[in-house]
């Protein structure tokens, strides 16, 4: 019996496997329909199905797929051809499958007449008795068949995808003839139906490798690499990560007390210690790995969804799916499910606009749908872009208005993408009028809500008619994080460095010039720009005291940035997240505790949750922050270069500052550098580089801006930094020369604009 | 058959053996089943905001646990300043949570006395906790009721009120 059990558990793990294989297949097929090598995958999934259950009696989910694997045949053999109506029928089959595993994983068996499989079985053999458009099966077909295939197809196969399909098409059409490909080539320049078709989507397939797949014979085809890898039962997998993150906590403590400063270690220990930090680094980034997913497992999903969805709406779409392999810890994988396709409906549902009246408009009557994936500075992002109809921030403010999101006063000071957030807000959504009315934001906040647990952020950006764009950005592991450690009232705490934004510190002339109190409300003066402050001690019940020198840290969290006054900051750290007892629940400003390398338990602050509690979450709030954002991105760093010349550079090109002692200096080549950060940073003197005489050296520290291209740092050796400013600053072409893009007045005085590419160019193409 | 009883008894579980310490002069025991472990004092993390009940989290091997003064979730004073409380460390609704004591007694087995109620004029902070008594030669054991106990959200609830 036991062994029955156990056999029946790998035929169920291995099925679903095969059916969602299928699933994409089967979309697949239905835009390639002359891949005979996506039919022959098909045709073996379902016939080992069908040949294990007859092996283990599962009689009904046998005949089922006895009638599949005919219409299959068929449809490989090109007896028939594949249409809307038959992957209709294949799909509504894998369906039924589906059910009948899902019901023998219940049951033990698939005898429960629950699952219906009449009807279907009905629908495969009228597919199978309908002859289609009457067009016999030609001798000639059968017979050149598999020369031609093998010989000819490279090209034509891959055309015949490309021209003749339309993704995703509302009513069935059927296809006339059965043809070779060469024929189809021949009449392609008159494609049959000509409902203006898009390049199929992203199709995995490319036509080499279905070409090369097909000569090759269609048995040995595979897909996925089975001998180099081995199933793990998640649950160990968890475990697994867990107990690394103890090594991690033990390993912190280890090191703490095997610290060079003290003396009195056992050299042996600290060289053990030493290894012990490599081998847990290393064994805590491997078992990360494992939990590692590429996001093509969601992505497998969306052509099956968006094919049922659009023939439900009426839309024609042609989904192009990107950045398959962006692998994401597993949680966040899963997690991410539900907003995903949410995002997908409300795109198809009310971004994209029925064929007639996109044709209407001048569009292509398919929609485009694209999905895409990506890593940037340690995040993954999700974009969903429709070129629908975009959102009309008008029609979200009537909406919000009526439906009391915000007052009249609020919107009148609110900018476009500020009104676009509205559909985020809880309350906003929900209502069907709203959908009429917007055209979009049903359940907004939820998905926003949820993808915050996740610690990940959403926004969108809308052109109306254009369609619109939400950017979805979520942290890649959620387990291990890095975090600022700050201390106050003697205690330790962890900001999440995803939080950070930068750390300002004050005291005498600056502080009282800088910080001012509007009742009883404190803000800071940053670079032109005002920033509520909050104290961290007000934050944990206890009343803020104004010390000197002010340490705060700047921290953004759902587009709010706000100061934190805290009392210490310690250092960045890797903290392993650990979640809290149901009776800190209600406690918004704790996101979870870790424990520190001396082993005592700290909290780590939820800054989302403090800007919450503390009422920083306002539109008025918004709109400024929104502002400031676009100034921000014509920052320039002002910079004294030659005797008083100022010059400034992009703030976006700053990575960082950095002091070097002059007797760090060396040389490689022609070029002077230092050792930075396990590396060699080459040096640049900007005032030769943009033809001014360099000062007098310095007697001990060099000024140094360090850029990053990709993995590559140079250094732009300056006299010192002056000031940040947020200027929009108009340039003129005067005092243009290599190096120099032209000068402008900034804070009233005549300053040079660095041409940052001629500057660092010449070192960075040297390295490479 | 003896092992049907003691699992039968659902919520009220009829246990017959109990962990005991004493809280403010309060002979209390929990059953041995809830009972993970006992820990002597263990360094505390503040946690600001939190109920009074909440004394702070604990490093359990890693795992972080909310430690809760049992004297606080009884209504009973607080503990002297230079008195250090124990650890009880309990099990209750998948979660762990340790009871801060005054100090442990003795694993005692009561299958020879019989689960009493609580006598109606002991204060309702402490009714709330027990769900019975059982009275021994010595001194009479209350029977601390393991979610009740580490339950503190009524307490939450009306000072999140009253701050707001």
């Amino acid at each position: 019996m036991n062994d029955d059990a156990e056999i029946v558990a790998e035929f169920l793990v291995e099925s679903h496997e095969n059916l969602d294989q299928l699933d994409r297949d089967l979309v697949e097929l239905e835009q390639n329909p002359g891949s005979r090598e996506l039919l022959s995958s098909i045709f073996r999934a379902i016939h080992t199905i069908k040949g294990t259950s007859g092996f283990l009696a599962l009689d009904r989910l046998e005949r089922l797929t006895h009638h599949g694997e005919d219409l299959l045949s068929r449809l490989r053999d090109r007896e028939m051809v594949m249409t809307t109506e038959v992957a209709g029928v294949l799909l509504r089959m894998v369906d039924t499958v589906r059910a009948l595993l899902d019901l023998i994983e219940s049951s033990g068996g698939d005898a429960d007449e629950s699952v219906e499989i009449d009807s279907v079985i009905a629908e495969l053999k009228r597919i199978l008795a309908t002859p289609q458009d009457a067009v016999p099966v030609e001798e000639p077909v059968a017979e050149p068949f598999v020369e031609t295939v093998v010989h000819v197809v490279a090209e034509p196969v891959a055309e015949t995808a490309v021209e003749t399909v339309v993704d995703v098409v509302p009513e069935p059409v059927v296809e006339p003839v059965v043809e070779t490909p060469d024929e189809v080539a021949a009449r392609l320049p008159v494609p049959p139906t000509p409902p203006a078709t898009p390049a199929a989507p992203s199709a995995p397939m490319e036509p080499a490798e279905s070409a090369e797949a097909v000569a090759e014979d269609d048995g040995t085809a595979t897909r996925r690499v089975v001998d180099s890898s081995v199933r793990v039962d998640v649950e160990l997998l968890d475990g697994l990560v867990q107990l690394v993150g103890e090594l991690v906590l033990t390993r912190n403590q280890i090191m703490q007390r095997t610290d060079v400063g003290n003396t009195d270690t056992d050299p042996d220990l600290i060289r053990a210690a030493q290894r012990l930090d490599i081998v847990a680094s290393e064994l805590q980034e491997n078992v990360m790995r494992t939990r590692m997913q590429p996001i093509g497992q969601v992505w497998a999903k969306m052509p099956r969804m968006v094919r049922d969805l659009s023939l439900q709406l009426g839309r024609e779409v042609s989904l192009e799916l990107e950045g398959h392999e962006t692998e994401l810890d597993r949680t966040l994988l899963e997690a991410l499910k539900g907003p995903l396709t949410h995002l997908v409906r409300n795109s198809l549902d009310h971004g994209l606009e029925a064929p007639a009246a996109r044709v209407a408009l001048g569009k292509p009557a398919a929609g485009r749908l694209h999905l895409r994936a990506f890593h940037e500075s340690g995040q993954v992002i999700i974009e969903i872009t429709d070129d629908g109809r975009g959102i009309d921030p008008e029609k979200i403010a009537a909406a919000a208005l009526t439906r009391g999101v915000v007052t009249r006063d609020a919107l009148a000071r609110m900018e476009p993408r500020a009104i676009l957030d509205l559909i985020f807000r809880p309350g906003f959504s929900t209502a069907e009028q709203v959908t009429n009315v917007s055209g979009r934001g049903v359940g907004m906040d939820v998905v926003r809500t949820s993808i915050e647990r996740i610690g990940g952020t959403v926004d969108l950006a809308s052109v109306v008619g254009k369609g619109t764009t939400v950017r979805v950005r979520i942290p890649l592991t959620l387990a291990i994080i890095p975090a600022l450690v700050v201390g106050q009232g003697g205690e330790r705490y962890a900001i999440p460095q995803a939080n950070l934004v930068e750390l300002v510190r004050l005291e005498g002339q600056d502080l009282a010039e800088a910080v001012e109190v509007l009742a009883d409300a404190p803000v800071l003066r940053l670079r032109g720009r005002l920033l509520p402050l909050v104290g961290l001690s007000e934050v944990l019940g206890e009343p803020w005291v104004k010390a000197e020198p002010l340490t705060v840290v700047v921290v953004q969290a759902d587009d709010v940035h706000f100061g934190l006054c805290v009392d210490d900051v310690h250092d960045t750290q890797e903290i392993v997240v650990k979640p809290i007892g149901r009776q800190l629940k209600s406690l918004m400003m704790y996101a979870g505790a870790t424990i520190m390398g001396d082993g005592r338990v700290s909290l780590i602050l939820d800054i989302a949750g403090i800007a919450r509690e503390r009422a920083l979450v306002s539109p008025d709030e918004h709109v400024d922050d929104v502002r400031a954002a676009a100034v921000d991105s014509s920052a320039l760093l002002v910079l004294e270069v030659s005797n008083g010349r100022r010059a400034a550079l992009p703030l976006t090109a700053v990575s960082r500052l950095e002091e070097f002692a002059l007797d760090r200096v060396e040389r490689s080549g022609a070029v002077q550098v230092v050792q930075y950060r396990d590396g060699i940073l080459p040096l640049v003197w900007l005032a030769a580089a943009i033809g001014l005489t360099a000062s007098p050296p310095p007697e001990e520290q060099l000024s140094v801006v360090v850029h990053e291209d990709g993995d590559q740092r140079v250094g732009i050796v300056i006299d010192r930094v002056l000031d940040v400013v947020e200027e929009a600053v108009v340039s003129s072409d005067v005092g243009r020369r290599p190096g120099v893009l032209g000068s402008a007045v900034v804070q009233d005085k005549v300053t040079d604009l660095v041409d940052l590419d001629a500057v660092v160019g010449p070192l960075l193409v040297g390295a490479r | 058959m003896s092992a049907t009883t003691t699992t039968t008894g659902g919520s009220r579980t009829i246990a017959r053996q109990y962990c005991t310490f004493w809280v403010n002069g309060l002979h209390l025991g929990l059953s041995v089943e809830h009972v993970q472990e006992v820990l002597r004092y263990q360094q505390l993390t503040r946690v600001p905001n939190a109920t009074d009940t909440v004394r702070g989290l604990i490093n359990l091997r890693g795992q972080i646990v909310t430690a809760l003064d049992l004297r606080s979730r009884l209504g009973l004073p607080p503990r002297p300043e230079d008195e250090l409380p124990m650890n009880v460390i309990v099990r209750s609704r998948g979660e762990v949570v340790s009871l801060l004591v005054d100090d442990i007694g003795d694993v005692m087995d009561t299958a020879d006395h019989a689960l009493q109620p609580t006598p109606a004029n002991l204060p309702l902070t402490v009714q709330d906790v027990i769900h019975g008594v059982v009275p021994l030669s010595g001194s009479i054991l209350l029977v601390v009721d393991a979610d009740r106990a580490v339950d503190v959200s009524g307490v939450t609830d009306t000072l999140t009120e009253g701050a707001s």
